[in-house]
């Protein structure tokens, strides 16, 4: 889950960044999970995720291979959590995101009586990840702690771009596309929240954080 | 990966796309093309992007037509309208770019997808990491630059100088010709990839000679590298690498804490007790 660790960005850009995730361990117990995997997703569900997905299958925003010239004018924006329920069939990491604290704790609080039997982890904020853990009764088992960036970071695009593609950690949200996406922001030519998804669609596993994006879009939109 | 050249109506919009910038415009066939020696085959364009299937003929007369009147459609820019994207038959070594790049695929040496490795996210059951030890995760290549194995073995070689224990359930170690030495696989050392993990584990004690050695590498090679430092909390949750990583000045504002739900971990493991 180093797909969620590196996000870019400072503390206040990451404050309202919150990945759960499941994850059964190979030949451990991983021989039952799908249905278990399947559950995660259905508790996450309750406390209004803005993204879930599959890491095989793929997560709620996504492509459709059979597109009509009308979605030129009505493309379909809206998240599709439930296929992501309906299309999960193997072993795989599940994830979902939140932009909120409390919605965290409250799953995390459901997860611990569901006793799913995999593992759980929290990437956000370390001391909030912290401070669930002792609401929730809860002592944490291991920690992962990203280090940033380092190596030839002057070969790296701006800050403002990396603070959304480093939102997808396996890359599949290019520089240049979440470039052309600010460009058409601060132009009108879309919504923060249009070009928010479009990003998100090509991140399979779920952990882009489209909220955020609107966000930052927003921001590009104003002009700041 | 390869872009159709009798469906191509050279829209564009894959050229943003793609994460390793190398799909471009052919000035001369006026169509997409790839720079296969920069594709990853991560498979975004051919996954990530919706589909129209569209008649290429009619697209390029409609475009031609509107062109005269200098009007240009403005098309979502995250579809191929003709479905043009089509993946190649990989082999041996161009595979090795696929298996480190397309989230979807799984690693043959490890059975696991995404960049193969479970790292310390089981921890609480693998019992992976122990007591008084330091995990390190070392992604090269990330964020959106790519890495080539040969700046991969610069690292791998520098580590094994340095006498950390490779983690044996990790994709580049299985390509590793010599762990004693990090060398690898001299078929792939061309190959490019989004990026991979190197994972490896030391005493606790050692954190601050690696991140030495981490930084110095860091120097040497042509990409970015992300390190992660994975610790086993002890039984109260408390863990002292914080207070090491403050001391080395480094400012943690992101973390990845495991939950110990798995099942409950009667034994706290330790180093010594798994025979390290």
């Amino acid at each position: 889950m180093t797909h969620t660790l590196h996000r870019f960005g400072r503390r206040a850009d990451l404050a309202h960044d919150f990945i759960v995730s499941v994850m059964p361990a190979k030949g451990i117990n991983d021989a039952d999970a799908v249905e278990k995997q399947r559950a995660f997703v259905r508790a996450a569900l309750k406390y209004h995720p803005v993204n879930v997905g599959d890491s095989k299958r793929g997560a709620a925003f996504r492509p459709s291979k059979t597109l009509n010239p009308t979605a030129h004018w009505r493309r379909d924006v809206a998240p599709h959590p439930n296929e992501v329920v309906e299309d999960m069939d193997q072993v795989t990491t599940v994830s979902a995101v939140f932009d909120n604290y409390e919605a965290v704790r409250s799953l995390v609080a459901e997860l611990k009586e569901l006793d799913l039997g995999l593992s759980v982890n929290i990437s956000g904020l370390p001391e909030e990840a912290r401070r669930c853990c002792e609401e929730c009764h809860l002592v944490r088992h291991s920690v992962e702690y990203s280090l940033g960036f380092q190596g030839r970071t002057e070969r790296l695009t701006d800050d403002r771009t990396l603070l959304l593609t480093s939102m997808c950690g396996h890359g599949m949200v290019g520089a240049g596309f979440a470039r052309k996406m600010q460009e058409w922001v601060r132009a009108g030519r879309r919504t923060p929240k249009e070009a928010a998804t479009y990003m998100a669609r090509f991140c399979v596993c779920g952990s882009f954080n489209p909220a955020r994006a609107e966000d930052i879009l927003g921001r590009v939109a104003e002009g700041r | 990966m390869r872009i159709d050249q009798t469906k191509c109506v050279a829209c564009g919009n894959c050229v943003a796309i793609c994460p390793m910038e190398a799909i471009y415009i052919d000035p001369r066939t006026r169509r997409a093309a790839v720079n296969l020696d920069e594709c990853v085959e991560c498979y975004s364009c051919h996954r990530g992007m919706s589909m129209e299937r569209l008649n290429p003929v009619a697209v390029r007369t409609i475009r031609r037509a509107l062109a005269l009147f200098r009007l240009r459609f403005d098309p979502e820019p995250d579809v191929c309208p003709t479905s043009a994207i089509t993946p190649d038959e990989l082999t041996w070594p161009r595979t090795v770019r696929r298996a480190f790049s397309d989230v979807t695929a799984t690693h043959e040496s490890t059975g696991i997808h995404g960049r193969g490795t479970e790292e310390v996210k089981t921890n609480d059951v693998t019992h992976r990491l122990g007591l008084g030890e330091v995990g390190l995760t070392v992604e090269l290549g990330r964020p959106g630059l790519g890495v080539r194995f040969d700046d991969v073995q610069r690292v791998t070689q520098g580590l094994a100088d340095a006498a950390v224990r490779f983690e044996q359930k990790n994709p580049v170690t299985s390509l590793m010709t010599d762990q004693a030495t990090g060398s690898l696989n001299p078929d792939i050392l061309r190959e490019k990839v989004m990026s991979v993990i190197i994972e490896f584990s030391a005493p606790a004690t050692d954190l601050p000679r690696v991140l030495q050695v981490l930084r110095r590498l860091a120097g040497e090679i042509e990409t970015t590298m992300a390190v992660g430092v994975s610790v086993r909390c002890d039984r109260g949750g408390g863990t002292e690498v914080e207070r090491m990583l403050a001391d080395e000045h480094v400012e943690v504002v992101r973390a990845k804490t495991n939950l110990g739900l798995g099942r409950p971990d009667p034994v706290p493991a330790t180093a010594s007790s798994r025979g390290a």
